[in-house]
């Protein structure tokens, strides 16, 4: 799309964001209510010399991601909830041999085939913790079609900085909507480390200092091994404990000494607030107009709005709640980033507002929480 | 003092990863070993070469050539090339896996592979059962055959895989056994230099976790079966070739004339499609 001012869907923002940033492969699996990114895609890619592959299932998506990564295109996949589901095993390989790609998910009512074309936020747990073993990851949330577009070019320069896979967590709501959305001229793009060393020295997971190995790519002559097991700085299997310890270590480090740099919320009249709102997505919007009716009847409410959820803002949720009496949550199901909250704010009360059955809470429930809380 | 020598095929795989995993009188190791001889033979460029394994005693394969090697997740080798070769369209993609990976597991990724017409050499080190986990049955045990999942015989009915192969739409599809090296040198050779979905079932002792339940301890037991049962029919009707028969059918059963691959499709849209989406 031409850079200026569009009116566009979250979907479609976010489909646009990739191909801004240089994503040239896009394997996927139809699924509502994500659709639209694939079939956005498909319509874009061949335009700008890129790969759009529809895939058999979801398995087979995360999996074509990941080969075509590793074959030097920046690449992603987009699905919902039971899609999500199935790219769990490959989000893990991903992890495992440090391939950058990116996976949308636009989150549905669950569990289960549960509720298609309504919203949800069930899946954010999963986003952490979905695949098999100890890993760190990153999730981003974007709460506007025009954050589509930002949060996934940052979501690719994530990926390919840390060589993570990077999930771009949206939901229905924000999907589906339509709002104004800004393209810009240019984006800031991240490529991945390539390796400078002789072919013959070349290790292809020896870390630098960043903790990220450099990235040499199939066909270039480094004659790489890449393998889901547990591997020694060869690429080599080596399935011993040491070697465990240390890959296992170094994938979670590499993410959590970063965390600083990785981390992203938006603050709203935190300085002066009793109460205090940590929300996430479509809620966090109606979030905002409670905000403001509250203050209006002289409570006062502070926003703390997650762009980031993993790594979740550890350090900056606690100082922001350090001085409130109440912590409010609302999310699209029935208590999940609270526990997170919960964990991290040891000040205030915490209170769940669980919203269920394919709807976003309105702003007078959030309103109506926040008056009781205040009687 | 006798100066060591090089083997003449040492530069086709990574000595330093040896010995290898596979059990002594398995036939995996011959299948790479012809695999390695058809690439000296053609002189192939081992930078332009990708192999992609899934999980498995097979899958152990990729770990051990000399090119760019993928071990990947249980059945999705496939998928996993797929995405490779789209990218990297230079390079000649093989698949090396197993029966229980490529067919159980991973039977749909073969069936959309293959009907697309994807440019992937997919080998298939078939030994009857699952190895790498001890023995269990798979989607090609034979019906009686015992495992440690079937202890009183195998009640499933196996799956024809050059017939299977063949009805989705791959472009060559042969059978042989790990008995046959040089028709199996031959045969990768071939595939090698073939554009197209190409399918190549290899027949392969387990004598560890399968042969000794079936009276076939040795890795000799089956290599003598397969001297005494196997016929070469090329061309055959692969719906005929099943190994529920008291022969083994092998031989090179489709060999078609060059058709347009999926990469070539994809790519040559690439070129056809103007910005603003006309075609
Ligand atoms: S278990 Fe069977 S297939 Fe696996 S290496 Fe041993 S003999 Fe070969």
């Amino acid at each position: 799309m031409n850079p200026g001012m569009h009116f566009l869907s979250g979907n479609i923002a976010c489909a646009e964001g990739a191909i801004a940033v240089g994503c040239r492969f896009f394997a996927g699996y139809p699924i509502t209510p994500s659709t639209e990114i694939a079939e956005h895609m498909a319509y874009r890619l061949p335009q700008v010399k890129g790969i759009y592959v529809q895939m058999e299932d979801e398995l087979a998506s995360m999996a074509a991601i990941i080969g075509a990564s590793w074959g030097g295109m920046k690449a992603m996949t987009a699905t919902s909830g039971p899609g999500f589901s199935l790219m769990q095993e490959n989000i893990g390989l991903a992890v495992m041999t440090e391939t950058p790609c990116v996976v949308v998910n636009v989150q549905r009512g669950a569990p289960s085939t549960g509720l298609p074309t309504l919203v949800g936020q069930g899946d954010v747990m999963q986003a952490r913790w979905g695949s098999h073993g100890s890993y760190e990851i990153i999730a981003l949330c974007p709460n506007s079609p025009q954050e589509c577009f930002d949060l996934t070019v940052r979501a690719f320069n994530l990926s390919e900085k840390y060589r993570v896979p990077v999930i771009l967590l949206m939901d229905e709501c924000v999907g589906h909507m339509y709002e104004r959305v800004f393209i810009p001229e240019e984006v800031e793009i991240v490529n991945r480390k390539k390796p400078l060393e002789d072919k013959r020295d070349y290790l292809p997971f020896l870390p630098k200092e960043d903790l990220v190995p450099e990235m040499a790519l199939a066909g270039e002559g480094f004659r790489i091994h890449v393998t889901g097991l547990t591997h020694d700085e060869r690429g080599y299997p080596a399935t011993n404990p040491e070697a465990h310890e240390k890959l296992v270590r170094r994938l979670c480090e590499k993410i959590r000494v970063n965390k600083k740099k990785i981390v992203d919320y938006e603050g709203v009249l935190l300085d002066d607030s009793d109460v205090l709102i940590v929300a996430y997505g479509a809620p966090s919007r109606t979030s905002m107009r409670a905000l403001r009716e509250a203050r209006k009847r002289g409570i006062r409410v502070g926003l703390f709005r997650l762009k980031t959820i993993w790594p979740f803002p550890e350090e900056e949720l606690r100082k922001a709640s350090s001085n409130v009496e109440h912590i409010v949550v609302p999310e699209i199901n029935y208590g999940q980033l609270v526990l997170e909250v919960e964990r991290v704010c040891k000040g205030g009360e915490v209170h769940l507002i669980p919203k269920m059955g394919g709807r976003v809470h309105s702003p007078r429930e959030i309103l109506e929480y926040l008056i009781n809380l205040n009687r | 003092m006798m100066q060591a020598q090089e083997h003449p095929l040492e530069k086709y795989l990574r000595v330093d990863r040896l010995p290898h995993v596979w059990c002594p009188g398995c036939g995996i190791g011959t299948v790479l070993g012809s695999y390695v001889r058809a690439i000296d033979r053609l002189g192939l460029d081992l930078d332009k070469m990708a192999m992609v394994s899934g999980i498995g005693c097979a899958g152990r394969a990729a770990g051990y050539v000399n090119m760019d090697s993928f071990h990947t997740t249980h059945g999705r080798a496939i998928p996993f090339a797929v995405g490779l070769k789209l990218a990297k369209p230079e390079l000649i993609v093989t698949v090396f896996s197993g029966d229980g990976d490529l067919f159980a597991i991973g039977g749909n990724h073969f069936i959309h592979a293959a009907r697309r017409n994807c440019d992937l050499k997919v080998i298939c080190v078939n030994n009857f059962n699952y190895g790498m986990t001890g023995g269990q049955l798979g989607p090609t045990t034979p019906l009686g055959a015992k495992t440690t999942t079937s202890p009183y015989g195998n009640l499933e009915l196996p799956l024809n895989l050059p017939y299977f192969a063949a009805s989705c739409g791959s472009s060559y599809v042969a059978r042989w056994t790990s008995l046959h090296a040089r028709n199996m040198i031959e045969c990768f050779e071939e595939i090698l230099e073939k554009k197209g979905f190409c399918f190549v079932e290899i027949l392969s002792p387990c004598p560890t976790v399968y042969g000794r339940r079936n009276e076939m301890p040795e890795g000799l037991d089956m290599m003598k079966l397969f001297k005494e049962r196997c016929e070469i029919r090329n061309f055959e009707d692969t719906s005929r070739v099943g190994l529920n028969q008291e022969k083994i059918i092998i031989g090179k059963f489709v060999d078609e004339e060059e058709k347009e691959t999926f990469e070539d499709r994809v790519y040559s849209l690439m070129e056809e499609v103007k910005w603003g989406g006309s075609r």
